[in-house]
């Protein structure tokens, strides 16, 4: 039913870098073939191990052997956080920091490759939101009579990434290293218009912060790829497992994002009806539009 | 205004959701228990989350993102989860719908409601049998080509189908009508059509609206005009069922030869935009306390009972007569005496009276909030305080004023003193809290269905003498404190004596004048003008002043005046109180000179 998605135009979308794969599923020397932005864009591995992508060529097939070497159309590339990214336009030279990533003793891996009809705005805005613990993650991220969200901060800082800060929420089980019930503190980060971070308290050691990644893959305007990334201090439970969970809560958000009309975030203000605990969003909705991005929102009639 | 039908009406089952679409527009229908059925837009005015995916609760229907909660009937938000202490201020209400039912279907329109309409024009041929509606057949074509497909839809009366020998063979063929059925379209009106089809005598009647879903979705609902008798039922409605597909099918193929219009586009109607920005973090009077209704019960026949236990920290301690501010859902703080006893700080137990005259404090906390819900309350406070020095201590009650006085009664059967507790009120079914009452054995008087006349006679019987250090505690409607105070005045019972606390004021708050109000301590003068009250003109130069009922009630925004005339306007200080000039309520009380000295 959905209409054929026609190729992105919003310059800064276009401009801007993208995930489309964790390293860690491309075979080398294969074709590797996913949609970004509404065009197909192919990649594989070279020999040395190093990420190549270009715009998808009908005559290389996903899973045909392919000689990285004679792609000579090649799309800018960097191999980052466990992921391949890439751009259609002139990205910036390097992508968006996580200090965290380089911390030696931390583990870091790609958790989970998530399919979502629905917009990488919208995708965003469930990953910034607390409000829906009790009632989306229940029993696990949050329950109810604890549904209050009290005044937190939010900014946005010098590097331009949306920043909100003493995030406090009631949880249950807020990680698989906790056992009881405490409020978390939460910190979340918006440093690229499609990717969101969070930073909470690692039950093991309470002086430091777990940092939960989403990278999102904008396959159309209304349909993403939600690629987990996972930096993590906890080191009680297996990878498996802290993928395993993170799969299980993301798969509570997915049914609800899919049903969040419109699926393109709304920028105007009176689209919807917010409150306080939506502060961060209100934020976020803004910063998009100051960034001028029309991809994957409905900016506000001029 | 046009009707579609949009279900049957079997599709609405209690405490479900259901899906129902006219040209484009997505609606969520449901059936509240006392059977009203709700079509709205089905989206959450929070984020547009689709509706039919939340919970029906029989009452209200909760969104599954954020759980906010909306009315049955009006859609009006009345709870929202992530500040139950900020309360939507602001009336949040989703887009309703007209929807009626009729001839076993559920009928909406999205056009606007004109009131001479309260659903699809009636139908003679309908009206009369026993309507039956078809099961519903969903087509991928246009509503127009549909309703001309069914122009030409031919079928057998139902006793045909039902008393031909080997009829359940039958119901999959429609046969030529070798013995004479005459089968006719009676009528075409748009996406309504109307046929008969008749065997001699026996005649069926089918009418058979589409539902228009959208540019390229159809759903045929048929209705027969009487029900079939009961063991050829199912033949009939297979019949039908089977005749109709392969009506369907022929009408799909056609469409397929044919380009698929464009789906219909709506327009989401945009929020008001007091709604549209963030509501600022409420100032004034505040509610620290997160608490949760751990029991909601009749304490009377118009009074709920509501447990509060404590979310997070635990509560605070009280003394008996306290009161706490309750912010409700609605957005209103109303204030309610606890009627704990002592050292009960487990939770808080207040009653609520319902008076669906007021501007609808008591009826959120009757008709919406229920056990779960979170709410946002201040620290008690006590204005009315007892003493427990006194050799006799009366304590009269007035229907629901009976609260703070229970938390009194069992403070002093506590510490074993005595007490004699007199309650008046309409009839047995009214006395609030009454097991509790009952508790107090000969120390509790119920007095029933007196007149205000007999009611003054009785507290003068009940009063007496003024014996030493007597204390007489009152609380109830604003005629009954008055007369109180009459009575114990004329009896001889020294003002100090006699303790009041009052629900409401009912005084007209003259709030004309203008005046400076000069603070003594923080050495600012500011001025009142006409409109403001001295407390928020307090709080407009940041300076803290507690409040609770705001109008002249409960005495927390009580201060003291260095100099200055007052015009006094509340109900909270005595007659001496008043005389001396030297305490004010700045929530209501004013300056008859130009300028008051406060010790602030
Ligand atoms: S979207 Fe419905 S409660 Fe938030
Ligand atoms: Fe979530």
């Amino acid at each position: 039913m959905a209409p054929v998605a026609s190729p992105c135009t919003d310059p800064v979308v276009l401009d801007m870098w993208h995930p489309i794969s964790a390293v860690a599923e491309i075979k080398p020397g294969r074709v590797h073939t996913t949609q970004l932005l509404g065009s197909p864009v192919s990649y594989t591995l070279d020999g040395d191990g190093r990420p190549v992508v270009w715009r998808a060529d009908p005559a290389l097939r996903p899973g045909m052997p392919v000689d990285a070497a004679r792609i000579t159309e090649r799309l800018p590339v960097i191999d980052r956080f466990c992921f391949v990214w890439t751009s259609y336009g002139d990205p910036p030279d390097r992508l968006f920091s996580i200090p965290e990533f380089d911390e030696s003793d931390r583990r870091t891996f790609a958790a989970a490759s998530i399919g979502v009809h629905t917009s990488a705005p919208r995708a965003v805005e469930n990953f910034l939101d607390m409000g829906h613990f009790p009632y989306v993650h229940t029993g696990i991220l949050g329950v109810e009579p604890h549904t209050e969200v009290v005044e937190y901060d939010v900014d946005i800082t010098d590097d331009n990434e949306v920043v909100a800060t003493r995030c406090l929420f009631y949880q249950p089980l807020a990680a698989l290293a906790a056992t009881k019930g405490q409020m978390t503190e939460y910190t979340y980060r918006v440093p690229h218009p499609y990717v969101a971070m969070l930073y909470k308290t690692a039950p093991p050691d309470p002086s430091r912060l777990d940092a939960i990644a989403i990278f999102l893959q904008a396959v159309t305007e209304e349909q993403i790829v939600a690629h987990n990334f996972l930096c993590m201090v906890d080191h009680t439970n297996t990878d498996s497992e802290l993928k395993i969970f993170q799969q299980k809560i993301f798969g509570q958000d997915k049914p609800i994002i899919e049903n969040q009309m419109p699926r393109r975030l709304p920028l105007a203000p009176r689209a919807e009806t917010p409150i306080r605990a939506d502060k961060s969003s209100i934020t976020y909705r803004r910063w998009l539009a100051d960034l001028g991005i029309t991809y994957g929102v409905i900016p506000e009639a001029a | 205004m046009t009707w579609h039908p949009v279900a049957s009406s079997a599709d609405l089952t209690y405490r479900t959701t259901y899906h129902a679409q006219i040209l484009g527009r997505e609606l969520v229908a449901w059936r509240a228990d006392d059977d009203a059925v709700n079509l709205w837009e089905n989206r959450c005015l929070h984020r547009g989350s689709r509706l039919t995916l939340g919970i029906n609760d029989g009452a209200e229907l909760m969104c599954r993102y954020h759980g906010w909660r909306y009315a049955n009937r009006t859609a009006g938000c009345t709870y929202i989860p992530a500040h139950p202490a900020d309360a939507p201020a602001r009336s949040v209400c989703n887009r309703t719908y007209p929807v009626a039912e009729r001839y076993g279907l559920v009928w909406g329109s999205v056009e606007p409601q004109d009131s001479g309409q309260a659903g699809p024009p009636a139908l003679d041929l309908l009206e009369a049998g026993d309507p039956t509606p078809l099961r519903p057949i969903v087509v991928n074509a246009p509503p127009a080509k549909v309703a001309d497909a069914l122009a030409g839809y031919r079928f057998q009366p139902s006793a045909a189908v039902t008393q031909r020998p080997g009829a359940a063979a039958d119901w999959r063929s429609y046969r030529s009508p070798e013995g004479g059925w005459d089968v006719a379209t009676v009528e075409r009106d748009e996406l309504r059509v109307t046929l008969r089809a008749a065997d001699g005598d026996d005649e069926t009647h089918l009418v058979a609206w589409v539902q228009p879903v959208d540019a390229h979705r159809s759903v045929i609902r048929g209705v027969l005009d009487a029900r079939p008798p009961a063991p050829a039922r199912l033949a009939v409605l297979r019949h039908h069922n089977h005749l109709l597909s392969r009506l369907r099918d022929r009408v799909e193929e056609q469409a397929a030869l044919e380009p698929v219009p464009e789906p219909i586009q709506v327009e989401i109607v945009p929020v008001s935009v007091e709604l549209s920005g963030m509501p600022e973090l409420g100032a004034g009077r505040r509610a620290p306390l997160r608490v949760r209704v751990a029991r909601k019960w009749s304490a009377a026949a118009d009074v709920a009972g509501f447990e509060l236990e404590p979310v997070g920290s635990p509560l605070p301690g009280f003394q008996a007569g306290a009161h706490i501010d309750l912010h409700l859902p609605n957005g209103l703080v109303r204030q309610y005496s606890l009627t704990n006893g002592p050292g009960e700080s487990d939770c808080y137990r207040i009653g609520v009276k319902l008076e669906p005259e007021s501007s609808g404090g008591s009826v959120c906390l009757h008709e919406t909030v229920r056990e779960g819900d979170v709410l946002a309350i201040s620290a008690p406070r006590n204005n009315f305080t007892l003493s427990r020095a006194s050799e006799r201590t009366v304590l009269l009650a007035g229907g629901i004023g009976i609260t703070p006085l229970l938390s009194m009664a069992q403070t002093l059967r506590q510490s074993g003193l005595a007490f004699e507790m007199h309650a008046f009120v309409r009839d047995r079914r009214f006395l609030p809290f009454g097991e509790l009452v009952t508790s107090f054995g000969d120390a509790a008087v119920e007095h029933q269905g007196l007149s205000p006349q007999q009611t003054a006679e009785e507290i003068g019987r009940i009063l007496g003498e003024h014996t030493l250090s007597a204390q007489l505690y009152v609380c109830g409607p604003a005629p009954m404190i008055e007369a109180t105070i009459q009575v114990a005045d004329e009896l001889g019972w020294p003002e100090e004596s006699v303790h009041f606390e009052y629900f409401a004021n009912p005084t007209e708050i003259d709030d004309s004048t203008a005046f400076d109000v000069a603070l003594a301590r923080s050495g600012l003068t500011l001025r009142v003008e006409p409109a403001q009250t001295v407390l928020q003109a307090l709080r407009a130069h940041d300076i803290d002043m507690p409040s609770s009922c705001e109008q002249g009630a409960c005495g927390t925004c009580l201060a003291s005046v260095l100099e200055g005339e007052i015009l006094h306007q509340d109900v909270y200080l005595s007659r001496s109180e008043r005389a001396a000039g030297d305490r004010m309520l700045t929530c209501v009380s004013r300056a008859t000179s130009d300028r008051l000295v406060l010790d602030l």
